[in-house]
């Protein structure tokens, strides 16, 4: 018969003590997750089958509210899409654009600081003032871009009055504004070993396959960085489209006045508008919930999908 | 039982039933509406004026209110929209609002039904103020909800139709047009081309032209929305069908969808200086009361003038009204403060003098019969012309529901649907707003 050896009682109180201790630096984290995240995650799902107001007790619906978001409500399907739409159509151009900016102006030897701050600039413009100059720029009537455009003799669009142009409307919009994504490549691009690219010119490696062999697995942490950053803020993507909107419909304000979400034809309704309007403008937090928690899991289904694609992206030494 | 429980029993369910009956008779229902409404207090305030002039009025309102009721303060805080009241009506706190104003008249079904203001009938009681005779009976009507009152009107607007006299000249048009018949042949004989668009246009018909709303085109077809079952009747109401194949024709006849939507997204802001009827890029518009103030401002070089707008044909002895909403006023459920804060609303929307003086300054109609009444209340020939259509009879506002507007956000996604060509079966198209406006009152209610 074997004999498990019992800790002595100094052992115990060590092992307490660095339990506590652990907690201890733990704390601030734990709270901020409980309070932060937690406790409004679980309260998000327990209202998600309630119905309340913000002003009378939550009562029990089951899955009424479920039922409403996914079948009734008009604005939930058509949300989703513009949002997976923006999604995969945004981020790569954005990721694709930024990446172009950054490679070119690294390489310029002469003006690169005029450059670097023309294309930063538009980013520090607030995003309403940015999308409501945009939508001038872009107004089909009146707008310098379609003057330029007839006079060359190309096609007028109607931008941000068109359903079939208000979101490459809106990536435009999101290219002119890429000062963010830009800075984060040009660093990440001056920090290549110069001696990789020595060595790949003495192998007589072409200009592409310089980027493709040397830069691109140098800079892919950057790259999947930008790629998980750039779709957790589309999935929040609110403020430009609902301007653009706005000041595109001409219904800016005033009474008797009826704001048409997502014109034209529902084309730049996001998902985070469709939770604002049903919680906040239509009193209706069980459903709200419910479009938050959609947000919440497939923000959860790209973040995920993406950290398991990461080898293709990052050595082991990332 | 011994003599004395029995005794403290009786005296506990007396006194209990006293406070309730007195509160009850006193309009102190709702919970924390105990306040000496003479005590000294400091209310909070929000209304959505934000235009230096507008604020100004309300203000010099607010401490005539202050002066006759010393114990009481008020804090004002201006540039209020219904986002911002919404939230603070919900939160509640130290610096959440007592009394509240919203322009959006559509939300006092919403802020009924969902108790977010209270109720103001018991405190109408008890002050001996009968809605029905104090108030026009149009904005009596809208601003209550299933017999709830929990607003009261503080000003109202009325909309009818601004015309280009000098245009009208121009073109021939001795009178503005009194039907819809007549209306049509106006906008067509004002309407310039220029290449692909308009030099000048008769009328932009379009549902985002502005105030071209549906509700507002709906007031003078006699659109009612709701069956007597409280259900969604826009495809069993032929007035809604008359309206929509009226305003597509009008579409039609001017070039379409396409061209007329194009040289909207050319025009001026409806706020700003540069709105088309001041630069004289269309001839007459469908507005409220304060473009009169808004065009006299801009010194127009033409001469303008205003008349009801138009009726359709069949019901031309209707001539004469108009649209009818404004702005309303409420006391948030949660405030501690509910008796002062009565003796607020009661100030700003029933003491003749500071309704008119309001009127004035701001350039919208009165909403009492006395103000309306007083000879203190200015007589522009133009600001006149809504005031009488804000009288009439016939004139309307669309009924409450439990959705607020919701449901005329719905029906008026179908009738650009409609208007743009990408909806055509016109009786389909009704049946589905009527589900989904169903479907939507369902899950609010």
């Amino acid at each position: 018969m074997t004999t498990v050896p019992v800790p002595s009682a100094a052992l115990r109180a060590r092992r307490r003590r660095s339990a506590l201790r652990t907690l201890g630096f733990l704390s601030p984290w734990l709270v901020g997750f409980s309070v932060f995240f937690a406790y409004p995650l679980i309260a998000t799902v327990y209202f998600s089958f309630m119905k309340y107001d913000g002003f009378t007790a939550p009562s029990w619906v089951g899955l009424k509210n479920w039922a409403y978001v996914f079948q009734d409500n008009p604005f939930f399907w058509p949300a989703l899409r513009n949002t997976l739409w923006l999604v995969l159509v945004m981020v790569t151009c954005r990721v694709v654009f930024g990446l172009g900016i950054g490679v070119l102006i690294t390489r310029i030897r002469t003006g690169a600081g005029f450059f670097r701050t023309l294309f930063y600039l538009p980013y520090l413009a607030p995003p309403v003032a940015a999308t409501v100059s945009f939508v001038f720029l872009l107004n089909p009537g009146t707008g310098p871009v379609n003057t330029i455009l007839a006079a060359i003799g190309l096609g007028e669009p109607d931008w941000f009055n068109d359903p079939g142009w208000s979101k490459p409307s809106l990536t435009l919009l999101a290219l002119w504004c890429i000062g963010d994504l830009m800075v984060i490549f040009m660093a990440s691009l001056l920090d290549v070993p110069k001696e990789q690219y020595e060595a790949a010119e003495l192998d007589g490696a072409s200009a592409w396959q310089r980027f493709r062999f040397v830069t691109l697995p140098n800079i892919s942490p950057i790259v999947l960085f930008a790629v998980i950053t750039g779709v957790i803020a589309t999935m929040q993507y609110y403020t430009e489209p609902l301007v653009a909107a706005k000041v595109a419909s001409g219904v800016i304000g005033g009474s008797g006045q009826h704001f048409e979400p997502g014109y034209p034809d529902k084309s730049t309704l996001t998902v985070p508008q469709v939770v604002y309007n049903l919680g906040f403008q239509r009193f209706d937090t069980g459903a709200a919930c419910v479009v938050a928690l959609v947000l919440f899991v497939l923000a959860m289904v790209f973040t995920v999908f993406l950290m398991r694609r990461r080898s293709g992206f990052m050595s082991p030494e990332d | 039982m011994p003599t004395y429980r029995r005794t403290t029993a009786v005296a506990l369910a007396a006194a209990a039933s006293s406070a309730l009956l007195l509160s009850a008779c006193t309009g102190s229902n709702d919970a924390g509406a105990g306040d000496d409404p003479n005590a000294r207090t400091t209310l909070t305030f929000w209304h959505g004026w934000s235009a230096p002039s507008e604020v100004a009025a309300i203000e010099a309102n607010i401490k005539t209110f202050e002066d006759k009721h010393p114990d009481i303060k008020v804090k004002v805080v201006k540039g209020i929209t219904d986002e911002k009241l919404n939230q603070g009506l919900r939160t509640g706190g130290s610096s959440a609002p007592d009394v509240v104003s919203s322009f959006t008249t559509d939300s006092v079904g919403r802020f009924c039904s969902s108790r977010a203001l209270t109720d103001l009938g018991p405190f109408l009681d008890t002050s001996g103020i009968d809605p029905a005779t104090t108030f026009l009976p149009q904005m009596a009507r809208y601003t209550e909800h299933d017999g709830t009152r929990c607003t009261v009107p503080l000003l109202g607007d009325a909309y009818g139709l601004y015309y280009n006299k000098t245009a009208f000249k121009e073109a021939g048009i001795t009178a503005p047009p009194k039907t819809l018949s007549e209306f049509d042949a106006a906008v067509k004989k004002l309407t310039k081309a220029k290449g692909d668009g308009f030099e000048r246009l008769g009328f932009m018909p379009l549902y985002l032209g502005y105030e071209t709303t549906v509700e507002h085109y709906g007031g003078q077809f006699g659109v009612t929305y709701v069956d007597a079952g409280g259900k969604s009747n826009t495809a069993g109401d032929p007035a809604v069908k008359a309206m929509f194949t009226w305003q597509k024709k009008l579409v039609d006849d001017l070039g379409g969808y396409q061209k007329l939507n194009r040289f909207r997204t050319s025009l001026g802001d409806e706020w700003g200086a540069k709105h088309p009827f001041h630069t004289g890029q269309v001839a007459m518009q469908l507005d409220g009361e304060w473009r009169g103030k808004m065009a006299t401002d801009a010194e127009l070089d033409f001469e303008i003038g205003a008349a009801p707008f138009p009726v359709p044909d069949d019901r031309a002895a209707d001539y004469g009204k108009g649209y009818l909403s404004g702005t309303v006023l409420g006391i948030a459920s949660n405030s501690p403060r509910k008796n002062a804060a009565w003796e607020l609303v009661k100030y700003l929307s029933t003491d003749t003098d500071a309704v008119v003086s309001f009127a004035n300054a701001i350039h919208n109609v009165p909403s009492t019969m006395a103000a309306l009444k007083s000879p203190k209340l200015n007589n522009d020939p133009l600001y006149r012309t809504f005031v009488d259509i804000a009288q009439h009879p016939e004139s309307s506002h669309a009924p409450s529901s439990v959705n607020g507007g919701a449901f005329l956000l719905t029906l008026q996604d179908h009738a650009i649907a409609y208007e743009k060509g990408a909806e055509k079966d016109l009786d389909a198209l009704l049946k589905k707003n009527d589900a989904q406006v169903d479907k939507d009152n369902e899950q609010a209610g």
